[in-house]
C-alpha cells in the first residue's frame, strides 16, 4: 500500500452530509478522499479495500420511512455486489477485520447499529444489539449538545480529548439497547465513548435540553471494543471551523473546531498503524 | 391477495409519536385520551410465500429491539376505540415505496409491475371515547379526507386474532385512454361551460380566441395534414388552459391597467411587470455599469447573479398557498420539494445551498367558529411546518432564514412562502453555466418520478379563488428521496456534459416544461403514450398537464442519451426518451402515433388576449387609539413581546435544520444562550474561501392597510437593514419580490376590485422607486393573486402582501455581526431618526386599531446609513448590530439585551427625533431604516466619527446587572426589568406549540 491515507465517504440514496465529511477529512490530513456513490459500490467499480478510513455521512437513506437507516442496513445487507456476489456487509466487515477504521454520524450511526457493526462485540458484527429511535419528544431537534468523554474508551478517535461540543440534528437519537447485560458491558468495556453532559463535561444527564432524545444512560456514541468502529449521533464534520460555533461572534475561540480532532485522531492512527 | 403485517412497540418502550398524538387531539379537540398506542401496517399485495412474508416482518419492515410484529394477524389489544388511516389510492404513499424497494433487496427479484406495498397507521384510543369522538379525531387531528380514508373500530367489533381486513389502495380506472375532440362551434354560454365544466379557469376571451383560431381555414388545413378534424383535441385545450392560466402566465401583472390616483390624475399602465419590475433591473443594471452582478434575470427558473469570479449564486422564491390550504403537510413539503427544483434547474444546473420559508397564519390560538371548508389555523400551523421540515431536513440543504408572520384574515388563506437557493460554476465546459439552450435534433428526456392523475389542474386551481368543487387531485405529498436521487444522477450528467438545457416540471407539467424549453427550437414532437405511468389508464392529456412530482426535463443531444439513461439506471434513477425537439413551429404530442395537439409554439405562447384591469385609488382613514386606550410603557414592551408576530420562534427553527452542509455561520438563532433572534443568515459555501452569502427579508403586511406603496417601500428596506445588520455587503446585493393577493380585477364577485388593483399598481410603483434608489436589481419573483375565500356568501381576503427578499455577499463571513449585545460597558447607538409613525405598527395591531401614520422610508439617507454601516462592520468597530422592525425601538433594546446576557441602561432624552414624540411614539413607532449598534468604548470615537453628518444618538450603555432600565427625556423611569423576565415574556407564547 502506499504511504498516502485514503479516505472513502458513501453516498446515495438520501445521505447529505457526505461533502463536509469529506472536508474534515480532508482538513485532518487525508491525502486522498473519495466520495463514492453507492451504486460504484454495488458494481464493483469501486472496492472498499483500496482505503483506509470509511465513513457512513448523516442524511435520511431511503427517507428513514422504514425507521432511521432500516431500509439503507437491509440494503447493505442484501444487495450484492455486481462482480463478485457478496454484499457490502461482507466487504465492511473484512475492511474491520483488516485493521482498518469506520466512523459513521447521525445516520451512518444509525446505519452501523441497525447493521450490527456496533457494538460489535467479540467480533460479531452482524447481530443488532442495540437501536436509536424517537426523540422522548417526538420532534427533530437542531440544538448544540455538550459530549463527555470516556477516556478509558478503547476508542481510537477520541485519544486525548475530555469534552466535546457538537450540534445534533435528529428526530430519532434515543439510544436505547436490547436488554440491561448489553448496557452492562458496554459501559464496562468503555463502549460508550461519548454521553451527553452538562456544560462543563461533569456529568453525564439525562435533562433535556442538554440530553435531547432521552438516551439510555445519556449514550450519544459508541466504539466497538478495538475502538476502530464508532458512531455518534451529534455532527462532528459541522464544527471543523469557529465559525461553526453557534457563539463565534462572542467567544475567544481557538481556529480549529472540536469536531475536527475526531478525524485527526483517525488520520493519524492510520498513519500510525495501519500504513 | 394481500397480506398485511403488522408492527407494534415491545411492552415498555416508549411511544414518542402517540404521546404527541395524545397532546395533538388535547390541544385541537379538548379529548383527554387516558393513552394513545400506534401500530404500523403494511399492506403487501404481492406473490410472496409465508416464509418471505415473515423474513419481512422480521427485517426491514419491523426493528428486532423494540418492536413486534405480526403477520395477518391482530396485535392491537387494550383499547376502546381504534382507528386506521391509510392513502387514498394514487396518493404518494413514500413509505410504501421505500417498503417495496427494501422488499425486493431481501428477496432479490423486482415486483411486477401491479404489485405493490400500501402503508397505515393504527391508532390505539383509551378512555372515554365512542365512536363519534374517535370519527372528530381522525377527521380533526389524525387524517385529511382528500388524501386519506380510515376505519374505525370499537373494541367489541375487533376480531382478535385477524385484526382488520387487508385493503389495497391500487387505483382503479375505468375507460380506454384516447384523444376526445370537442366542439367549439358553439354559442358564448355553452364556451363557458366547456371551460367550467372542465375546470380550465379560460375567460370567454380567451375561449372565443381558441374558437377563432380553430376556426380559420389556414388553421383547418394545417391540422388536416396531420390527421385532425376540424375540432380541437382535449389535450389541446388543455394545453392552452395551462399556458394561458394567471398562474403561468402572470395575465393580472400583464394586464392594462387604468389607473386613478387620490386626486384623479389619470395613467394607462401597459403590464406592470414590464413597466415597473422589469424596468427597475434594467435601470438598476445601468446605473451599476460595470459593477453590475446580474447574470441572468427573469427568464429562467430563477434569477442568478454573481457570488465570485468562479461561482454564482442563484435564488428562487415561490408560495404554495392554495395546496397548503387544502392538506398543510403536502402542500408544504411539495411547496419545498418544488422550489428546490427551480435553482437547480436553473441554467445548465445548479447545487442547493439553503432554504429559506416565510408562513402567514391566523392565529393558531383563533378562538371563533371557522367558516366551511377551512381547517383551523393550528392545524395549518403545525402541518406546514411539518411539510417544511421533512422537505427540507430530508433533501439536505438547511432553513436558515425565515418568518412567521399572523394576521386574522389569513385564515382565509394561509401563505406558505418558500425560497431555495443554489451555487452554480460561472464557467460550464467553456460557457457561462447560467446559458442554457435545446438544439433541434435533440431528445426530450424526461427524469425523476413516475406520472399519476396528482396535481391535475394545480396551475388552473391556483388561479382561482378557494370554492366548493375545488378539485382534490391538487394536492400531492412531495417525495424528497426520490428527489434527492435525482439530483445526485444530475449533477453527475451536468459535469459530464451529457445534455444542452434543463428545466423542472412544475405547474403545468409537461405541457409546460416541454413547451418553455422548445421555445429555443421553434417546435417538438413528442410522444405522450412513451412516459412512464404510476397507474394504467391516464388520458393523453392527462400526461400531458399532470403535476406530477419530482420531474425533471431535459435536452440530451442524441449521441449521449443512451449514456444518460444508462448513467441514471445506475443510480436508481428512471430516465425516459419522450420525442424531440424540432424547428416545425408547432406543439405536436402523438398518443401511439396519432396526433394529440398540433397547435403553433406562437399561438400557445401568445395569443392570449390582454386583461384589462380598472384602478382607483383612494386614501381611507382608520381609527386611531384614544389616550386612554394606550397603556404604560412597560406593560406594552411585554406585550408586544409576547405578540405573535414579536414572540420566539425557536419551537419552529429548532425543527428545521439549519446546519446541514456544514456551511451556516450565521444561523437563525443567536447570543449567549443560542436563543436570540437573528436578523439574517449566512452561509460560508466555498471551503477555501472565506466568502459568505447572506440572504434576509422583509414582510409588513399590515402596513398595506393604510398605503401599500409604503408598505412596499417598508418591506424592501427591512429585507436590506436585516441584510446589513449581519454584514451584507449593499452594494452587491439582488431583491426577489413574491407578490400575494386578493383578487383585484372587477368582478360581481369582486366589487371593490379597482381599489384592490390600485394598491397593487401602488406597491408597483414603490418597487420601482425604491429598488432603483437603493440600487437593489431585481432578478425573480412570483405572484399569486387570487387569496381570497369565498364559499356561503362569506368572502374573507388576505391583506396585500409582499415579501421581499434579498440575497448577497459578504466578502469575509469573519466580520459579520450579529445582534446580542456583547459586553458590559459597550455604548448603544441608535442610527437614524424616529418619527410619530404607529400607523400599522405592532403596538397598534394589539390594541386593535390601525392608524394611519405608516412609516415611510428615505432612501437616501437609509442607503448612506447602510455603506457607512457595512464600513464598521469591515474595520471590526461593530460588537452587535440589530435592526427594528416589529415593536420598534423597545423591542429591539429588550431583544438584544436578553440575547446577550446583559442589561442595558437607556436614556430616551438622547433620542433623535423629528418633532415632539411621546413615550410610546419613542420607544415603538415603526420608523424604518434603524439599527441598533453596540460599539466597545475603545472604539466609539472612531465609529461615531464614521457617522458624522449622518443621523446617530448614543441611548445609554450595555450593564452587567441583567436589568433593562429606559429613562424618559425627563429623567423618569418608564421601564424597569430584568431581561430573563422579559425573555420568558418573549419565549412564552408559542413555547408549547
Amino acid at each position: 500500500m502506499s504511504a498516502e491515507v485514503k479516505a472513502i465517504v458513501v453516498s446515495g440514496n438520501g445521505t447529505n452530509c457526505e461533502r463536509e465529511v469529506a472536508n474534515a477529512c480532508r482538513l485532518a490530513g487525508a491525502e486522498h478522499v473519495d466520495i463514492v456513490h453507492l451504486s460504484r459500490l454495488l458494481s464493483g467499480e469501486v472496492s472498499l479495500h483500496d482505503y483506509h478510513f470509511l465513513n457512513f455521512a448523516g442524511g435520511f437513506l431511503d427517507g428513514d420511512d422504514l425507521g432511521g437507516a432500516i431500509a439503507g442496513a437491509n440494503r447493505l445487507r442484501h444487495a450484492k455486489i455486481k462482480t463478485s456476489g457478496r454484499s457490502l456487509l461482507d466487504e465492511i466487515l473484512l475492511f474491520v477485520e483488516n485493521g482498518n477504521l469506520v466512523m459513521g454520524v447521525c445516520n451512518g450511526f444509525q446505519l452501523m447499529v441497525k447493521m450490527g457493526l456496533l457494538p460489535g462485540f467479540d467480533h460479531d458484527y452482524r447481530t443488532q444489539r442495540a437501536t436509536l429511535t424517537f426523540n422522548d419528544r417526538g420532534r427533530f431537534e437542531n440544538r448544540w449538545v455538550y459530549l463527555k468523554v470516556d477516556q478509558k474508551s478503547p476508542c481510537v478517535f477520541t485519544r486525548g480529548l475530555t469534552g466535546m461540543y457538537l450540534p445534533v440534528r435528529h428526530g430519532e437519537g434515543k439510544f436505547v439497547v436490547e436488554d440491561p447485560q448489553v448496557l452492562e458491558r458496554i459501559e464496562a468495556e468503555h463502549l460508550s465513548v461519548l454521553k451527553y453532559s452538562d456544560a462543563a463535561y461533569i456529568s453525564p444527564t439525562m435533562e433535556f435540553p442538554l440530553n435531547t432524545n432521552g438516551s439510555m444512560a445519556a449514550i450519544a456514541g459508541l466504539t466497538d471494543p478495538s475502538g476502530r468502529v464508532f458512531g455518534l449521533m451529534p455532527h462532528p464534520e459541522a464544527y471543523l471551523h469557529r465559525t461553526h460555533h453557534p457563539r463565534w461572534t462572542r467567544e475567544e475561540l481557538p481556529e480549529e473546531g472540536m469536531g475536527l480532532w475526531l478525524y485527526k485522531n483517525a488520520i493519524n492512527f492510520i498513519r500510525e498503524q495501519v500504513l | 391477495m394481500a397480506n398485511r403485517i403488522v408492527v407494534g412497540l415491545k411492552d415498555g418502550v416508549r411511544d414518542a409519536r402517540a404521546e404527541r398524538v395524545r397532546q395533538d387531539i388535547s390541544n385541537h379537540l379538548g379529548i383527554e385520551l387516558q393513552q394513545v398506542r400506534t401500530l404500523d401496517v403494511y399492506t403487501v399485495d404481492a406473490q410472496l410465500s409465508d416464509a418471505e412474508l415473515q423474513a419481512a416482518a422480521q427485517g426491514p419492515f419491523s426493528d428486532p429491539i423494540i418492536q413486534e410484529y405480526g403477520v395477518d394477524k391482530a396485535l392491537a389489544q387494550d383499547f376502546d376505540m381504534l382507528i386506521e388511516i391509510g392513502f387514498r389510492p394514487g396518493v404518494t404513499d413514500n413509505t410504501g415505496r421505500t417498503a417495496r424497494e427494501a422488499l425486493e433487496y431481501l428477496l432479490g427479484r423486482k415486483f411486477a409491475g401491479d404489485e405493490a406495498v400500501y402503508t397505515s397507521v393504527q391508532y390505539l384510543l383509551s378512555g372515554d371515547v365512542d365512536k363519534q369522538k374517535a370519527e372528530q379525531i381522525a377527521a380533526g387531528v389524525l387524517a385529511n379526507g382528500l388524501i386519506q380514508r380510515w376505519t374505525i373500530v370499537s373494541r367489541a367489533e375487533f376480531d382478535p386474532k385477524t385484526g382488520l381486513a387487508p385493503q389495497v389502495a391500487k387505483v382503479m380506472t375505468t375507460g380506454q385512454p384516447g384523444i376526445r375532440e370537442m366542439d367549439l362551434g358553439v354559442d358564448d354560454d355553452t364556451l363557458m361551460q366547456i371551460s367550467r365544466d372542465g375546470m380550465l379557469a379560460l375567460s370567454l376571451e380567451e375561449m372565443k380566441t381558441i374558437q377563432a383560431f380553430i376556426a380559420t381555414p389556414a388553421v383547418q388545413q394545417q391540422r388536416k395534414t396531420v390527421g385532425l378534424g376540424g375540432c380541437i383535441t382535449d389535450a389541446e385545450l388543455e394545453a392552452l388552459a395551462q399556458t394561458w392560466s394567471e398562474h403561468c402566465k402572470h395575465k393580472i401583472f400583464a394586464a392594462r391597467i387604468d389607473y386613478e390616483d387620490e386626486y384623479g390624475q389619470k395613467e394607462s399602465i401597459d403590464s406592470l411587470f414590464k413597466s415597473y419590475i422589469m424596468e427597475t433591473t434594467s435601470e438598476v443594471r445601468r446605473q451599476k455599469g460595470a459593477d453590475d452582478i446580474c447574470l441572468s434575470v427573469f427568464k429562467d427558473n430563477a434569477g442568478v447573479v454573481r457570488f465570485t469570479d468562479d461561482w454564482s449564486m442563484v435564488y428562487k422564491v415561490e408560495t404554495h398557498n392554495s395546496p397548503s390550504a387544502l392538506d398543510p403537510y403536502g402542500g408544504a413539503l411539495t411547496g419545498i420539494v418544488g422550489v428546490n427544483r427551480d435553482p437547480f434547474g436553473t441554467g445548465r444546473g445548479a447545487r442547493l445551498i439553503f432554504n429559506t420559508d416565510v408562513f402567514c397564519f391566523a392565529s393558531p390560538f383563533y378562538a371563533e367558529p371557522l367558516p366551511p371548508r377551512l381547517l383551523h389555523p393550528r392545524r395549518i400551523f403545525e402541518g406546514v411546518v411539518e411539510g417544511v421540515e421533512h422537505g427540507g431536513n430530508k433533501s439536505g440543504v438547511p432553513t436558515i432564514n425565515g418568518s412567521l408572520v399572523f394576521d386574522r384574515r389569513f385564515v382565509g388563506k394561509p401563505l406558505v412562502y418558500c425560497g431555495s437557493a443554489a451555487l452554480m460554476p460561472a464557467q460550464l465546459h467553456g460557457r457561462p453555466g447560467h446559458e442554457k439552450k435545446a438544439l433541434v435534433g435533440d431528445h426530450i428526456i424526461m427524469v425523476g418520478g413516475r406520472i399519476g392523475k396528482d396535481g391535475i389542474h394545480g396551475a388552473t386551481f391556483s388561479s382561482e379563488e378557494l370554492h366548493e368543487n375545488s378539485p382534490v387531485t391538487a394536492v400531492q405529498i412531495g417525495d424528497p428521496i426520490t428527489q434527492r436521487r435525482m439530483f445526485d444522477f444530475l449533477l453527475i450528467a451536468r459535469d459530464k456534459g451529457l445534455y444542452t438545457s434543463i428545466t423542472d416540471n412544475g405547474a403545468g407539467g409537461l405541457s409546460s416544461s416541454v413547451g418553455e424549453m422548445a421555445e429555443d427550437t421553434g417546435g417538438f414532437e413528442m410522444h405522450l403514450d412513451r412516459a412512464p405511468l404510476k397507474y394504467a389508464g391516464l388520458q393523453p392529456w392527462e400526461i400531458l398537464i399532470s403535476e406530477a412530482q419530482e420531474r425533471m426535463t431535459l435536452a440530451v443531444p442524441p449521441e449521449h442519451v443512451e449514456e444518460f439513461i444508462r448513467l441514471g439506471e445506475s443510480m436508481n434513477v428512471e430516465s425516459t426518451d419522450l420525442g424531440v425537439f424540432t424547428d416545425s413551429g408547432y406543439f405536436h404530442c402523438l398518443y401511439h402515433g396519432q396526433t394529440a395537439t398540433y397547435l403553433p409554439m406562437d399561438f400557445l405562447h401568445n395569443a392570449n388576449p390582454q386583461m384589462k384591469i380598472p384602478a382607483r385609488w383612494e386614501i381611507k382613514t382608520h381609527r386611531q387609539p384614544a389616550e386612554t386606550d394606550l397603556p404604560k410603557a412597560q406593560e406594552a414592551l411585554l406585550k408586544l413581546l409576547g405578540s405573535l408576530n414579536v414572540c420566539s420562534k425557536e419551537v419552529v427553527v429548532r425543527r428545521f435544520d439549519h446546519e446541514v452542509q456544514g456551511n451556516t455561520v450565521l444561523k437563525p438563532l443567536t447570543g449567549e444562550a443560542n436563543d436570540g433572534p437573528a436578523d439574517a443568515a449566512v452561509v460560508r459555501p466555498l471551503p477555501d474561501s472565506f466568502a459568505g452569502i447572506t440572504v434576509a427579508h422583509g414582510i409588513c403586511p399590515r402596513y398595506s392597510d393604510i398605503d401599500t406603496y409604503h408598505m412596499t417601500a417598508c418591506a424592501i428596506d427591512e429585507a436590506l437593514r436585516n441584510y446589513v445588520s449581519v454584514g451584507g455587503n449593499v452594494d452587491h446585493v439582488a431583491g426577489l419580490d413574491n407578490f400575494c393577493w386578493c383578487d383585484p380585477v372587477l368582478s360581481e364577485r369582486t366589487p371593490d376590485g379597482p381599489f384592490k388593483a390600485a394598491q397593487l399598481v401602488r406597491a408597483n410603483k414603490a418597487l420601482y422607486d425604491y429598488c432603483v434608489a437603493f440600487g437593489v436589481p431585481l432578478i425573480s419573483g412570483k405572484d399569486s393573486m387570487k387569496n381570497d375565500y369565498h364559499i356561503d356568501g362569506k368572502k374573507i381576503s388576505i391583506p396585500p402582501t409582499l415579501l421581499f427578499s434579498v440575497i448577497g455577499k459578504v466578502d469575509d463571513v469573519r466580520l459579520c455581526t450579529t445582534m446580542d449585545v456583547k459586553r458590559p460597558q459597550d455604548k448603544v447607538y441608535l442610527l437614524g431618526s424616529t418619527s410619530a409613525e404607529l400607523g400599522g405598527s405592532e403596538l397598534f395591531n394589539i390594541l386593535g386599531f390601525t392608524g394611519n401614520h405608516v412609516p415611510q422610508v428615505d432612501a437616501d439617507s437609509a442607503l448612506r446609513r447602510y455603506r457607512t454601516l457595512n464600513r464598521a462592520q469591515k474595520a471590526g468597530l461593530v460588537a452587535s448590530c440589530h435592526d427594528l422592525s416589529d415593536g420598534g425601538l423597545g423591542v429591539a433594546l429588550a431583544e438584544s439585551a436578553f440575547a446577550g446576557g446583559f442589561g442595558m441602561d437607556i436614556n430616551l432624552g438622547n433620542l433623535r427625533t423629528q418633532g415632539e414624540l411621546s413615550v410610546l411614539e419613542m420607544l415603538y413607532s415603526e420608523s424604518q431604516s434603524r439599527l441598533l449598534v453596540t460599539v466597545a468604548p475603545a472604539n466609539a470615537e472612531e465609529f461615531e466619527k464614521l457617522f458624522s453628518g449622518q443621523e446617530i444618538c448614543c441611548l445609554g450603555k450595555v450593564t452587567s446587572a441583567p436589568t433593562l432600565r429606559i429613562l424618559a427625556s425627563d429623567e423618569t423611569l418608564i421601564i424597569e426589568e430584568n431581561i430573563y423576565v422579559l425573555k420568558e415574556a418573549w419565549q412564552a407564547t408559542l413555547k408549547e406549540l
